[in-house]
């Protein structure tokens, strides 16, 4: 028995829901809000937010960042063993040339790959699973750039970067960010990319959390999947960018004069470890979801393992902001088979409202991401969360009101990957609410660059999720799709140029390991970890304890 | 507490406590090899489940990267069924298997030389004529789209139909592998939307008006003001900024436009 394709137990909860409805309807009509919270309240909300909670963190006792206090997932990757021992490998036997070695396959990658090429470089690039298995291509709410002049501008664009990320973000980054939007969002649009658009080739645009200005573009509700797909088809066109699948990379490797040469590769299929010989290197290896930090859910891709944190940090790079995660608003805490799944943020830029389990409205549904998160666990805390029969609890979602408020259909149409999966599992979400709870969504931090995306390290460029700056300590929607574009161009760029005018020929190192693991002997951390993770183990603890094999040696584990 | 511990916790690794609490446990056919998981699961947690680690067949986890199609039969059924592993819930006696890749003929071109005419596309992939449309494509595709008439659109020159019809594909290849005229039909979308997109859809002027104004310079000194600007100036700034409202129509204007 079901109600609205939910199990029976929603059904007086979702009555609430439908009880309410139509009042509030009524006064979103009305263009009636709920009030948004002012800086102070916004700030003491913050103590919900389990960025807030100290027991979750702890400090990194080597390496550049020494003494930062982040979280545990974080500092066990950092102070984790290499993959491989340093004084095996033989860096004189090369297995890829190339000039600019980019690691990482989702949108920043191939996004600096498509412009280091177009800058002249041979391109090499790295990927731990497929091009395009990424963060990039799950993003669906949309790209952020100030596109209208009549009322809108890289200035107002700059201020809600810095509103959302708590007015820490470096300074330098944002603006080069917001002044070269615009020109990044054309780039994509003259590459074919299918944004949402009104007959006569205007971008359809609309609000997100923390924005002053309608500035949201869009691609119905693919929009990372629309442009990740796009651009991945142009790299496949470019007869200068090669694309080495299931081989991540595990080191960095740097020549005597101590610039970025290169990378360890590690043949996920084979077992091999290769060296990668390149002139210049950029790091886009996204983000770190699938470390389910503080046991939270995630929406994350397969990979999102922090490799790229663990590579540069051993390489000399330092931390930035990487005290600092997003959860998400809104993932799926029911139906079990999507837990964790990501409702976009323009449900709610469209009009949905939030509601409690009494069907009440208590925040308003556009406060900055770590706000909304945080007001719903108080929510929960308070015992006004919706209980679902997995033992879990959540808030509603009111997705209905969509087709109420913009003609039947709306939902369908303008959402229609998520209609499609929830229908899949006998639920229409334009007749029933969805269930969601706050999700580990994105890595605000990471990093250090500055706005030419250079790093500690000559030779290194990062790109994307894996850097910190931009975002300061809480990121905004759509702001994320526009940093691997705007950044991805500027790293591809910068590092062609290394390679031409900087690049030095030298003999390749991994003397910056061996250090670095010295440095954590010394420091007393004695572990059986290894880093870069590459996958998540989602192995159950029964198959695991009858994995007896000795030793890994031989054909088979 | 150590990262471990947590994990032990986290939404995917709970299948032990899902454990206790639904025991059910059906049958299902990994390549052929019967294993018993819990109701409830989707296919790629029922693998992980038994003790799969997935390098291939297993991405976003979340219904958009294509990397984990799947087919499946049912005992007594002669119906071939497509699933992506991430997303369809384990059913008993499903016989599984996945295709993490199947070669298809992907045609090589430079883009800013395409136009929209529907000969560029019919020169790209002369083999779109050997479809017979017998509709296996559609039959085999997980998201539900019509791919045979997107397939159909394009024989007809129609390139925004056929973009249009294949927006939400997610390039798995199903399609092609069951095509009987040999099509890679995903390959053939890319390349229509991206002519859509590019060459059918009118540009944005207001893009292209903005990017002048940036050009030019006409933000320059604005950005140069808010970076020297004080923490407590910022937020003065941040909270009296002036607030699109969400009822707001194309038209709506600002009352401040100087640092339009």
């Amino acid at each position: 028995m079901s109600y609205l394709g939910y199990p029976d137990f929603f059904e007086p909860y979702i009555k609430k829901v439908e009880g309410t409805r139509p009042a509030r309807v009524e006064k979103r009509k009305k263009g009636e809000e709920f009030p948004f919270m002012s800086l102070e309240e916004r700030q003491d909300m913050l103590k919900y937010h389990p960025d807030y909670k100290e027991e979750g963190r702890r400090e990194i006792k080597v390496g550049p960042s020494k003494g930062y206090r982040i979280a545990h997932e974080f500092v066990d990757l950092l102070e984790a063993r290499s993959r491989v021992d340093p004084d095996k490998i033989d860096l004189s036997r090369v297995d890829y040339e190339t000039d600019v070695l980019v690691i990482g396959g989702g949108g920043a990658a191939t996004i600096a790959a498509l412009i280091a090429e177009k800058n002249g470089a041979r391109v090499l690039m790295a990927t731990k699973l497929r091009n395009g298995d990424a963060n990039t291509m799950m993003a669906e709410g949309g790209i952020q750039a100030a596109s209208k002049r009549t009322k809108d501008s890289p200035y107002y664009h700059y201020l809600d970067v810095l509103g959302g990320g708590h007015f820490k973000n470096d300074p330098d980054i944002v603006a080069a960010f917001v002044k070269q939007a615009p020109d990044a969002l054309q780039w994509l649009e003259s590459l074919g990319v299918m944004f949402s658009k009104f007959p006569d080739g205007r971008l359809g645009t609309m609000h997100g959390g923390g924005t002053c200005r309608k500035r949201m573009h869009y691609c119905a509700d693919l929009s990372g999947m629309e442009i990740m797909r796009t651009v991945r088809d142009e790299a496949r066109n470019r007869p200068n960018i090669k694309v080495l699948e299931f081989s991540p990379a595990v080191e960095l490797i740097l020549n005597e004069q101590g610039q970025c040469a290169g990378a360890m590769l590690y043949n996920m299929e084979t077992e091999e470890y290769l060296v990668a010989k390149a002139k210049a290197v950029i790091l886009a290896t996204g983000g770190a979801g699938r470390l389910h930090v503080q046991g939270f859910m995630t929406t994350n891709h397969y990979g999102a393992t922090a490799d790229g944190v663990v590579l540069g940090y051993r390489a000399g790079v330092p931390l930035s902001f990487l005290h600092t995660v997003q959860y998400h608003p809104t993932g799926v805490v029911f139906p079990e088979q999507i837990e964790g799944w990501l409702i976009t943020e323009r449900f709610r830029s469209e009009g949905s409202d939030i509601l409690n389990v009494h069907g009440e409205k208590f925040v308003n549904e556009r406060e900055p991401r770590d706000v909304e998160a945080a007001r719903f666990i108080k929510e929960c805390l308070d015992g006004n969360g919706v209980p679902t029969p997995t033992g879990k609890v959540g808030i509603w979602l009111d997705s209905p009101m969509l087709d109420i408020l913009h003609g039947e259909g709306r939902v369908r149409t303008a959402f229609v990957g998520k209609w499609k999966v929830y229908n899949r599992l006998g639920i229409d979400i334009s007749k029933a609410p969805m269930l969601v709870y706050p999700t580990l969504h994105y890595q605000n931090g990471g990093l250090k660059d500055n706005a030419e995306c250079e790093t500690a390290v000559p030779g290194l460029y990062v790109a994307g999720e894996v850097t910190g700056g931009l975002h300061g300590e809480n990121r905004l929607m759509g702001n994320s799709l526009m940093d691997l574009v705007v950044f991805g161009r500027i790293a591809g760029r910068n590092a062609a140029v290394f390679t031409r005018e900087k690049a030095k020929e030298g003999k390749l190192t991994l003397k910056h390991v061996k250090a670095y693991l010295k440095e954590l002997k010394e420091a007393g951390v004695i572990t059986d970890r290894v880093a870069p993770m590459l996958l998540p183990d989602y192995t159950t603890p029964e198959v695991k304890e009858k994995q007896l094999t000795v030793s890994y040696l031989g054909s088979l584990r | 507490m150590s990262a471990k511990q947590t994990k032990k916790k986290s939404a995917e690794t709970a299948v032990k406590e899902k454990k206790q609490i639904a025991v059910k446990l059906i049958p299902i056919y990994i390549m052929g090899k019967r294993y018993e998981v819990p109701e409830g699961l989707t296919i790629m947690k029922a693998m992980e489940y038994v003790g799969y680690i997935l390098i291939r067949g297993c991405g976003c986890r979340g219904g958009t990267c294509g990397a984990c199609g799947t087919v499946y039969r049912k005992p007594g059924d002669y119906k071939l069924q497509v699933a992506l592993a991430c997303q369809k819930t384990v059913e008993s006696d499903m016989y599984i298997a996945q295709v993490p890749f199947f070669p298809a003929n992907r045609a090589l071109y430079d883009f800013t030389e395409l136009t929209a005419a529907p000969e560029e596309v019919f020169k790209l992939y002369p083999e779109l004529f050997r479809c017979v449309a017998c509709n296996a494509c559609t039959k085999a595709c997980p998201q539900g789209i019509e791919v045979m008439d997107a397939i159909s659109a394009l024989k007809q020159g129609n390139i925004a139909e056929a973009a249009r019809l294949s927006f939400d594909c997610i390039q798995c290849g199903l399609c092609t592998s069951r095509c009987f005229g040999e099509l890679a039909q995903y390959h053939m979308f890319q390349l229509a939307r991206r002519i859509y997109g590019a060459r059918i859809v009118p540009q944005a002027e207001h893009l292209a008006a903005m990017i002048k104004a940036v050009n030019e310079g006409k933000y320059d000194r604005f950005l140069d003001e808010l970076k020297q600007t004080k923490e407590d100036e910022l937020k003065k700034l941040y909270q009296e900024r002036e607030v699109e409202p969400m009822t707001a129509g194309e038209d709506w204007k600002p009352k401040d436009t100087k640092y339009l």
